[in-house]
């Protein structure tokens, strides 16, 4: 008996005091999500608000999703904060050029493909332009939205002067009356330089994230009040309280941390891709200027763009645009969290705009246009030249 | 609600002021709730205390635990959790006419349900009407769920979050057995008030049957005006075991108001099917429940919401020491271990053809000391491994949890 009673004890302690039963922690460059270091306590707290309003408010017919959508929650299109899927791809529709919308009264610019039960969902009108828009991760937003337009600006080559056959330019764009300019912003005939969305056609993180809740999934900000399927101004659904947070909480996302920096095969993937010409439109480094939050002042990352506009050629050419680009030109994505995105994307790449390629390989292989030379130069690479690269690629 | 309390207080309060008096006179009607018999006779096959010929009994269980839960490397850390504490009361109305209701409080008194309160007339044993707030017989579970049944924590996640544990509904119905040498059998079939599309939108952003009991009037009427139906039909084969096959099923949305037609009818139906056994000899105890959903969720709708689900669990337990133990005449020590899985949207992507997840699988091993079949103490350790929609790497929880469940 006293054998049996010592046995259980010992099996309690063993079991409540060893910590290898518990799953680990995976390391911090595993992970997309998390917060910038060197944020201050209040600032903790605002991101604490912003990833419950992001990752846990789930919408549904009873507080107010739709009644036309695409997605019910941030987090649908943002699993682990990484890439999204194409079953929350978003499909853009009815602007050819820089005149604006014409099929705005027909449901542009974004379909809603999803409805509540009762409703019919849209559809697109026969023969217009659109483009499938993979929702992109959102890891060290509040580093680029920091970045001076002087220095977007000094990256823009638009006559390609210096004849490398590379013309980034900014996205010259409308700015809603909600977003506050940033210091020093640089106007071109009362637009600005646009820096979010697949074509940089949204200003700032907070008109990124009013349209998101508007246009995604149907949800009313008093920053866009106009409810998709009514087009009606319609009572705010959320408060502008968490609209804040969940601008906030992307500003303050991390930045992706490269895996592997010191593998020699990664080091030697990182010089082929300078040598074939990729970083010059995937910036190695870029630097912030001064930001209201301290952590993001000041910095110099490593995002893998220029946020500029490229040329990328005619089979990436979906007849639509927003802003001033045109249909044929496409914002440098970053790459920073490529070697994750298969862990918000169910273990595929789904990579380019609409996810078209299931793999680097494929989506080098579709740069066309100013990246054609970067692909023409990559075709020439030995296999081992080619592996060191996509080594290196999976390592950011 | 406030009555009900109030009538529980009271008879409470009359049985102990009894029991100061004469403690001779307070029968208790023992049972043994750890030897299943039908989970049908479950509602009944509680332990009660009753006051001499007054023809009320009364009983409950308590169940409390603590537990240190860590998902991928993140704790809350420790907590210490009062889960429920449930008031059976009985009454003999008639030799033939009984009235049984259940109380819970959940949580403290963060939710407090009546989730039973019936009166069976019994007209033949094949015939027994049962009208009031009925627990639909949908998986064996549902109608046998007292903790200190278990050497479990936590119920099991398919009884919970893929079937609705404990979800009740006003209705009537019909039930009855027929014993013969080598087999009983068993059957019961209900109308109750039904679903509704709380099941389609809700927070865990899920096909949720659960979510169905978040609706306050469904006590007091219909979501929709159309009927839940539960029929179940168990065998209990004297050597082999209790086999238990259940459906539950209705239209869940509302489909018309003052009249007019809002949208097509759409259907929730479940099948369950449930076994439990006891090996001779080794005294091995299984349990195990499966079931399978199929909602008419909207063509138009978001695939997040998923038209198929399945999942169950099986629970073995192993005595391994039974007898007299620290002074406890009729005490146990077991050892057992939950398998359990659930796959809450079975489907692929239309998008890509890819399998849609939306998973979870868990294995909890557990050890259970029993002063009596009455009482349990146990230490479980929970391992489990929940994928998204996507099918992303799961996120593993691990957890160890002490909690205690009696009979009272």
């Amino acid at each position: 008996m006293k054998k049996t009673l010592l046995t259980v004890v010992v099996l309690l302690l063993v079991v409540i005091g060893c910590k290898k039963i518990m799953p680990p922690t995976p390391k911090d460059d595993e992970l997309l999500d998390g917060p910038v270091e060197g944020l201050s306590t209040a600032e903790t707290q605002q991101f604490l608000k912003g990833d419950v309003a992001f990752n846990d408010d789930i919408f549904t017919p009873q507080n107010g999703l739709g009644p036309i959508f695409v997605a019910n929650s941030c987090g649908s299109c943002h699993a682990g904060d990484g890439k999204g899927h194409p079953f929350t791809t978003l499909t853009r529709f009815g602007q050819i050029d820089s005149t604006g919308n014409q099929y705005l009264s027909l449901g542009a610019p974004q379909l809603q493909n999803r409805a509540i039960p009762g409703y019919t969902p849209e559809t697109l009108p026969s023969g217009v332009g659109f483009s499938k828009i993979l929702p992109p991760a959102n890891t060290g937003l509040g580093f680029l939205d920091a970045v001076s337009d002087a220095d977007l600006i000094a990256m823009s080559d638009p006559t390609d002067a210096d004849a490398d056959g590379i013309s980034g330019v900014p996205n010259w764009v409308n700015v809603p009356s909600y977003c506050q300019l940033r210091a020093n912003a640089i106007s071109q005939g009362g637009k600005y330089i646009g820096r979010f969305g697949k074509k940089g056609a949204a200003y700032d993180l907070l008109q990124q994230t009013a349209n998101a809740y508007n246009q995604d999934m149907g949800i009313n900000t008093s920053f866009e009040p106009y409810d998709t399927y009514s087009k009606l101004e319609v009572d705010p659904e959320v408060t502008n309280t968490t609209v804040h947070n969940v601008v906030f909480y992307l500003k303050t996302l991390k930045a992706p941390i490269q895996r592997n920096q010191n593998d020699n095969e990664v080091q030697s993937g990182k010089q082929v891709f300078m040598s074939i010409g990729c970083e010059k439109c995937h910036k190695a480094e870029l630097k912030t200027g001064t930001s209201s939050i301290a952590a993001l002042s000041n910095k110099t990352f490593s995002p893998y763009t220029d946020l500029l506009l490229h040329n990328m050629g005619s089979s990436l050419d979906d007849n639509y645009t927003e802003g001033s680009a045109k249909t044929y030109e496409w914002k440098t994505p970053a790459l920073w969290g490529l070697g994750l995105s298969k862990n918000s994307q169910g273990g595929n790449y789904f990579l380019m705009h609409d996810g078209r390629a299931q793999s680097i390989e494929s989506a080098i292989l579709m740069h066309g246009g100013e990246g054609q030379q970067s692909n023409t130069n990559y075709q020439n690479l030995s296999e081992s030249e080619k592996q060191k690269l996509i080594k290196f690629l999976e390592s950011l | 609600m406030k009555h009900l309390i109030i009538v529980v207080f009271l008879i409470f309060t009359t049985h102990f002021s009894f029991s100061q008096i004469d403690t001779s006179k307070v029968k208790r009607t023992p049972t043994d709730t750890a030897k299943m018999q039908l989970n049908l006779d479950a509602v009944y096959n509680r332990p009660f205390l009753q006051y001499g010929k007054i023809p009320v009994a009364i009983g409950g269980y308590a169940e409390a635990n603590t537990q240190y839960a860590v998902t991928d490397g993140v704790t809350d850390g420790f907590s210490f959790q009062m889960r429920r504490m449930t008031l059976f009361l009985s009454s003999s109305i008639h030799r033939k006419i009984k009235f049984l209701t259940e109380i819970e409080f959940e949580d403290g008194t963060k939710e407090i349900n009546i989730e039973f309160a019936a009166l069976d007339f019994q007209f033949h044993h094949l015939l027994n009407f049962r009208g009031g707030i009925i627990m639909n017989p949908i998986g064996a579970f549902n109608q046998n769920h007292d903790g200190p049944r278990w050497e479990f924590v936590d119920r099991p996640i398919s009884a919970t979050q893929l079937l609705p544990s404990t979800l009740s509904n006003v209705g009537f119905g019909f039930y009855g057995k027929v014993y013969k040498p080598n087999i009983v059998w068993a059957y019961e079939l209900y109308l109750t008030n039904g679903l509704n599309d709380n099941i389609i939108g809700n927070a865990e952003n899920k096909t949720f049957l659960p979510a169905t009991k978040l609706d306050p009037n469904r006590f007091e009427e219909s979501f929709n005006g159309e009927p839940l139906t539960s029929a179940k039909t168990s065998f209990r084969f004297r050597k082999v075991g209790e086999l238990g096959l259940s459906y539950m099923g209705g239209v869940y949305n509302k489909f018309q108001e003052d009249g007019l037609v809002l949208d097509k009818k759409r259907r929730a139906d479940v099948i369950a099917i449930d076994f439990n056994t006891t090996i001779p000899k080794a005294n091995t105890t299984i349990t195990t429940e499966f079931a399978w959903t199929f909602v008419d969720v909207p063509d138009t709708y978001t695939q997040q919401f998923g038209k198929k689900q399945h999942g169950g669990f099986i629970d073995i337990v192993q005595p391994i020491i039974k007898k007299k133990m620290f002074g406890f005449e009729k005490a146990s020590f077991n050892a057992a271990v939950r398998a359990e899985y659930v796959d809450w949207n079975v489907g692929t992507f239309k998008e890509t053809g890819g399998n849609i997840a939306d998973e979870i699988f868990a294995i909890v091993p557990a050890i259970s000391f029993r002063t009596s079949p009455q009482t349990v103490i146990r230490l479980n350790y929970r391992y489990e491994w929940q994928k998204d929609l996507l099918g992303n790497p799961a996120a593993r929880t691990g957890a160890i949890q002490l909690g205690v469940s009696s009979y009272f």
